[in-house]
């Protein structure tokens, strides 16, 4: 099981409410995946030179002007916190990479859930519902955002075993489905530098991708990659600062539905998570093809 | 004037916004047993599971929207359609009557039918009529890969194209297309297009209300390698 969501703005209206949008759609995914849920959204980009850190804390009491201290004696200045239940928003000014790196030394308690100039990942265990609540999604406004829905069969129900993952800056992946050769393929990750927070195999999926775009792969040749190099079933939708892309394996047992109007983008594991958009009963709806990688991009200026 | 309140009266209408899917789904079951409506009207069903499953009553249901999986799943002697797209396993084990789809169809579109027509107007997906026991499906566009996978019988009337490994291991089903076909599946192969089945193509556009040209299509069928086919049992398709 488990359900994913993925929607891309067309127009600054869809824009706006783009979080509503997303935690509706992410609601009507509930019964595809009780376990946990999670976000990824991308929007309000850092300045020049400024990066942007999402970490998560297990603790409740955490304290997260200590933090932001602590990153402001490193390179000079941070914005205050967004606090979000469990997760807080970091915008730093030093390339996201080193304030990562310092996180990870400094603070071995804390998880970095995403590293980037746009992007800003929130995930927990319990029902969407709650989550979309406990994380007033409703706020979000944004340019695309990508959401998932797990029921866990490959590891245990953790936030840190929640989608999305993210091994790469401003990447991110969501997955329906299961790999096998996960434990192999980690390895191999492993000694080309990429870390895993995890044993989960759809965090080796984004590590594979996140792999390849560093040795120079674009999006859609790192995608066209995980046909040969992946072996499982999945249903992927991939973030980038740009854009999202959709890809299916070669069986594509997993379900799938695209649709498209002139407001958004949207991609669901079943057609009920899009109903609730503004217009979708006249939307343009269609099964994505297996092995065809699907993407949209915001126009690079 | 009294006339047309009758006509109106008649055709019961039920909006899933506000009224639960199994209530629905109950009362369309109990026409089995008792009299009713026999014109049904849906509103709102905004992707739905296993809306209009298991009728068994010779009614009319329309549907206005996109239906979510096995839509009219076990359906006997009703008509139901949908007014827009249908989930996965629209139509899956159809025992007789007709189902209709407007728009595209996800995958396992009849899928094990074993009676009855199945018409998808837009594209049907991947492993469209897999294992067909007897129901007719003609779609009006294209068909995904896998599509009649292990069918035994029964019609598939393809007007665009197929996708790969068309009719892998399969039995006696009769597989017509009319544009190309991206690969044959295992122990499927092309057979002659014989006046007996530019016949059966007609009629079965005919009932779909698709205009085509049967003469255009290509039929394909079982090199009978693969499975223990005995000559004494032909009868039995």
């Amino acid at each position: 099981m488990c359900g994913i969501v993925g929607l891309f703005a067309k127009s600054p209206e869809v824009e706006e409410r783009l979080g509503e949008h997303l935690g509706a759609m992410l609601v009507q995914m509930s019964s595809r995946g009780p376990d946990s849920a999670g976000v990824a959204v991308y929007r309000d980009p850092a300045p020049g030179g400024w990066s942007k850190l999402t970490l998560y804390s297990a603790s409740p009491h955490e304290q997260w002007a200590a933090v932001r201290d602590e990153l402001r004696d490193a390179f000079g200045d941070c914005d205050e916190p967004g606090i979000r239940a469990s997760h807080a928003v970091f915008v730093v000014d030093s390339d996201a990479d080193a304030a990562q790196t310092l996180i990870r030394e400094r603070r071995p308690d804390l998880r970095v859930m995403s590293a980037g100039e746009v992007i800003e990942i929130y995930k927990e265990t319990g029902p969407p519902e709650q989550f979309a609540a406990a994380f007033a999604l409703e706020d979000f406004q944004g340019t695309h955002a990508l959401g998932h829905t797990r029921m866990a069969t490959e590891s245990r129900v953790t936030t840190e075993g929640s989608h999305p993952f993210s091994t790469g800056l401003d990447l991110c992946l969501v997955h329906n489905g299961s790999l096998s050769n996960h434990n192999r393929l980690r390895e191999n990750l492993r000694r080309e530098g990429i870390e895993f927070q995890t044993e989960n195999d759809t965090e080796v999926a984004a590590g594979y991708l996140a792999w390849r775009m560093r040795e120079g792969a674009t999006l859609e040749e790192a995608l066209d990659g995980c046909l040969t190099d992946l072996d499982g079933f999945y249903t992927f939708a991939v973030g980038t600062a740009d854009g999202f892309a959709v890809l299916r394996d070669p069986i594509a047992c997993k379900p799938a539905v695209l649709a498209e109007t002139d407001e958004w983008v949207a991609m669901s594991s079943e057609w009920r998570a899009i109903a609730v958009l503004p217009g979708a009963a006249d939307a343009e709806a269609w099964e994505p093809q297996p092995e065809v990688v699907y993407v949209w991009e915001k126009e690079k200026v | 004037m009294a006339v047309v309140a009758r006509e109106k009266a008649a055709v019961e209408v039920v909006d899933l916004a506000s009224t639960p899917l199994r209530e629905l789904n109950r009362r369309l079951h109990d026409l089995a047993t008792a009299p009713g409506p026999a014109a049904w009207r849906i509103l709102n069903p905004n992707g739905a599971h296993a809306l209009a499953c298991g009728l068994d009553a010779e009614i009319d249901v329309e549907i206005d929207g996109h239906v979510g999986y096995y839509c009219a799943g076990m359906n006997k002697r009703a008509t139901v359609r949908v007014h827009g797209n249908a989930s996965t396993g629209i139509a899956e084990n159809l025992m007789s009557g007709r189902v209709i789809v407007e728009g595209n169809a996800s995958q396992s579109a009849g899928a094990t039918g074993r009676g009855g027509l199945l018409v998808v107007h837009g594209d049907a997906s991947s492993r469209c009529g897999i294992s067909m026991k007897g129901i007719d499906i003609v779609v009006g566009g294209s068909v995904g890969h896998m599509s009649a996978f292990m069918a035994q019988t029964g019609c598939l009337v393809v007007c665009g194209d197929a996708g790969d490994a068309l009719g892998d291991s399969i039995y006696e089903a009769r597989l017509y297309v009319r544009g190309s076909v991206a690969g044959l599946g295992a122990d499927c192969v092309e057979k002659e297009l014989r006046d007996d089945h530019v016949e059966q193509v007609a009629r079965l556009l005919d009932a779909a209300g698709i205009d085509a040209d049967p003469a255009e299509f290509r039929r394909y069928g079982s090199a009978r390698q693969l499975y223990n086919f005995k000559i004494d049992n032909a009868g039995a398709y």
